[in-house]
C-alpha cells in the first residue's frame, strides 16, 4: 500500500506538486493519469526517496521508503527505462540489481524469461535496446525482488500492442494476486483498460480521484440528434451541463434516462443514446485538465470523485 | 525470507497485506555490487585492461629504449606507474559520475536509498582497486627489471626501498582520491575528467611558474600546493614538515570539497 499526505514540492516559485493526498491499495491498480509536465514523475520520485517533498509525507507499507531494508524486496520501481549505463548488457544491469538485493543468480535468467528477452539479447548493450526492450529490463529489474508494490511511470512507451496486452496481463494477474500497482500515464486508453482506481493530476494538483466505475458512471451520456442546437437548449433549461462532441453529437452530463426525457420533452428525435462509457474518461480527462489549465479549478468536481 | 524462499517463490506474489521484515544491506554487499559495477562495463572492462596492457607496454619500452646504466628498478617503477595515476583516478571519476551522466542513479539510489552507504562502498572498491593493481604494477616492474638487465648483461639494481613503494602507493591513492572528488563536486564524467586533467597536468605548471617568479608564493606553496606536496611521496621518505604539508594541503583539496560535494549529493535530486 502507498500513500501519500499532503505533499508539495516547489522549486523556487514555481509548484510541480501541490498537495497532493492519495492511496494506492493492495490487490488494485491504481491509475495515476495526467497530461506531460502534470507532476506525475516528481510524485513518483518523492514517494521512492529520490526528491525530497517541501512538505507532506509519502510511505510505502506505512513506512517511509528510505527506512525500508531492503527496498528492492518490497518496492518494484521503474521509473525511467531509458536510465540505464548504455554500456551494460541487459543481463548485467539485472545482475547488479540482483546483487544489491542478495538474490540467488538464477533470479537473473528467470526474470529475463518472464519478460522474453532471449539470450541473445540479454547480452547485447542497453545502448543498443529499443524502447521496448528497455522497458521490459526495466519491469524485470522491478518484478526481480518479488515485492508486494510496484511504482511504474509510463511503462507502456514504448512497447508494440502485444506487448502492451502481456504487459497490461501481467500487472492485472500481479493486482489480482494481492499486489499493489502504481501506474502511471498519459495515454487515457491504456489505463481505461487496466486501472481499477483512478486519480487524475492537473498542473501538480489532483483534480479527480477515486474508483474507475465511478468516476467514469459520472461522466454523462452521448447524445446524436437531427436537431443539435434545441437538444442543448432544452438540456440547460432542465440544468444539464454538454459539451459538443463531433458533427452531431453532445456529451451531456446527467444519465441516459434523464437526457432522453429532456429531448422526449423537447419533441425532438435521436439518433443515438448511450451512457459515455468508452469516450467518458477521454471527456473527462481533456475537460479537468483544461479546467486547470486555464487556471480556473471549479468546485463543483464531478459526482462521485473525492478530491 | 531465505533467500531459497525467493527462489521457490511465484514469479507474482500471490499474498500480501502481511509487513514482511527483511534484513538491511550490508555494506559488504554494496561494496561488492560497486566493485562489480566498476567493472562491466566496456568502458570499465577497458579502462582495468588498460592497466594491465601498459604497464607491459611501459616495460618492454624501458627494455627496449633505455640506456643499460639506467636499468634500474625506480625507471620501471616510474613507467609502469606514470600511466596508472591517469586511469586509476579516471576509474574513480567514472564509478561516480556514471550514476548521474549515464543515469543509473536512479536504479541505484532506488535500490539504496541511503545515498551515504553507496558513495562509502565506492570509495572503499576504488581504493581497494588501487591497492590491489599497484603491487601488481610493481611486480611486473620487478619482472622487467630482471629479464632487462638479463638480456643487457647487467645486474639488476633495485634502488627503491619498502618506504618508496608505500609511499607511491599512498601517492596513487590520493590522487584516486582526488578524482573520486571530482566525480562527487562535479557529477558528469566530461567535466570531471577535464577537471582532473586541469589539476594534474596544467595546475602544477603554473605553480612552478608563480612560484620561480613570485618570492612570496615560493614560501607558501608547500602549505597550498597539494600535487606539489604530493610529488614528494614518489621520492622517498618525508620529513616531519612534509608530512604536515601533505596533511594540509589534503585537508584544503581533498577534505573539503569532498565533504562539500557529499553533502549537496545527499541533497541533489536525481532524475
Amino acid at each position: 500500500m502507498i500513500t501519500i499526505e499532503s505533499v508539495t514540492r516547489t522549486y523556487g516559485g514555481f509548484t510541480a506538486v501541490d498537495d497532493v493526498s492519495f492511496s494506492a491499495w493492495p490487490g488494485r491498480v491504481t491509475g495515476f493519469l495526467g497530461p506531460n509536465g502534470a507532476g506525475k514523475s516528481t510524485t513518483m520520485r518523492i514517494i521512492v526517496g529520490l526528491t525530497r517533498p517541501t512538505s507532506g509525507t509519502a510511505t510505502v507499507s506505512g513506512r517511509s521508503y528510505v527506512d525500508l531494508p531492503n527496498p528492492g524486496l518490497e518496492v518494484g520501481v521503474l521509473l525511467d527505462a531509458s536510465a540505464q549505463h548504455a554500456g551494460r548488457t541487459g543481463r548485467e544491469i539485472l545482475t547488479v540489481a540482483q546483487r544489491f538485493m542478495g538474490l540467488p543468480r538464477n533470479r537473473v535468467e528467470e526474470m529475463l524469461d518472464l519478460v522474453s528477452l532471449t539470450p541473445q539479447e540479454a547480452s547485447r548493450r542497453v545502448r543498443d535496446y529499443s524502447l521496448g526492450m528497455r522497458q521490459r529490463l526495466g519491469i524485470a529489474t522491478a518484478l526481480i525482488g518479488d515485492p508486494e508494490v510496484l511504482i511504474l511511470d509510463e511503462p507502456a512507451n514504448g512497447l508494440d500492442p502485444a506487448g502492451i496486452r502481456w504487459m497490461r496481463g501481467l500487472l492485472r494477474d500481479y493486482a489480482d494476486r494481492g499486489g499493489t500497482v502504481l501506474l502511471s500515464s498519459h495515454l487515457l486508453h491504456e489505463i481505461e483498460v487496466i486501472a481499477d482506481d483512478l486519480v487524475v493530476i492537473g498542473n501538480g494538483r489532483i483534480v479527480a480521484q477515486g474508483a474507475k466505475s465511478e468516476l467514469l458512471r459520472s461522466a454523462g451520456s452521448i447524445v446524436r440528434t437531427t436537431d443539435r442546437e434545441v437538444v442543448a437548449r432544452a438540456l440547460i433549461e432542465s440544468g444539464v451541463t454538454w459539451s459538443p462532441v463531433g458533427e452531431d453529437g453532445l456529451l451531456a452530463q446527467a444519465d441516459a434516462e434523464q437526457v432522453g426525457k429532456i429531448a422526449f420533452a423537447a419533441g425532438i428525435p435521436l439518433i443515438e443514446l448511450r451512457p459515455a462509457d468508452g469516450a467518458g474518461l477521454e471527456e473527462m480527462f481533456l475537460e479537468l485538465t483544461a479546467e486547470t489549465q486555464r487556471d480556473t479549478i471549479s468546485d463543483n468536481h464531478p459526482e462521485g470523485a473525492v478530491a | 525470507m531465505t533467500t531459497t524462499d525467493i527462489a521457490s517463490a511465484p514469479l507474482v506474489r500471490t499474498s500480501s497485506g502481511t509487513p514482511t521484515t527483511h534484513r538491511g544491506i550490508p555494506l559488504s554487499r554494496i561494496t561488492t555490487t560497486e566493485l562489480h559495477k566498476m567493472f562491466d562495463t566496456r568502458s570499465g572492462f577497458w579502462l582495468l585492461a588498460g592497466i594491465g596492457i601498459l604497464a607491459l607496454l611501459a616495460t618492454a619500452a624501458v627494455i627496449l629504449f633505455a640506456p643499460d646504466n639506467e636499468l634500474t628498478y625506480t625507471s620501471f617503477a616510474t613507467a609502469i606507474g606514470t600511466p596508472m595515476t591517469v586511469i586509476l583516478p579516471i576509474i574513480a571519476i567514472l564509478s561516480v559520475t556514471g550514476e548521474w551522466s549515464q543515469r543509473s542513479g536512479l536504479t541505484s539510489f532506488t535500490l539504496v536509498p541511503h545515498r551515504g552507504r553507496v558513495f562509502a562502498a565506492k570509495a572503499i572498491s576504488c581504493v581497494g582497486v588501487a591497492v590491489v593493481t599497484i603491487p601488481l604494477a610493481f611486480a611486473i616492474g620487478a619482472l622487467g627489471n630482471v629479464v632487462g638487465t638479463a638480456i643487457a648483461g647487467v645486474d639488476p639494481v633495485w634502488d627503491l626501498t619498502v618506504t618508496n613503494l608505500l609511499t607511491i602507493v599512498l601517492a596513487n591513492v590520493l590522487g584516486l582520491l582526488v578524482g573520486f572528488m571530482l566525480g562527487v563536486l562535479i557529477r558528469s564524467s566530461a567535466g570531471a575528467i577535464v577537471a582532473y586533467f586541469v589539476y594534474s597536468f596544467l595546475l602544477p605548471g603554473l605553480a612552478l611558474l608563480l612560484a620561480t617568479s613570485q618570492g612570496w608564493f615560493r614560501d607558501l606553496q608547500p602549505w597550498v600546493d597539494f600535487h606539489y606536496a604530493q610529488s614528494a611521496l614518489f621520492d622517498g621518505a618525508l620529513t616531519a614538515q612534509q608530512w604536515t604539508h601533505l596533511g594540509v594541503t589534503a585537508a584544503i583539496w581533498l577534505v573539503i570539497p569532498l565533504t562539500l560535494g557529499l553533502g549537496l549529493v545527499m541533497r541533489a535530486e536525481v532524475k
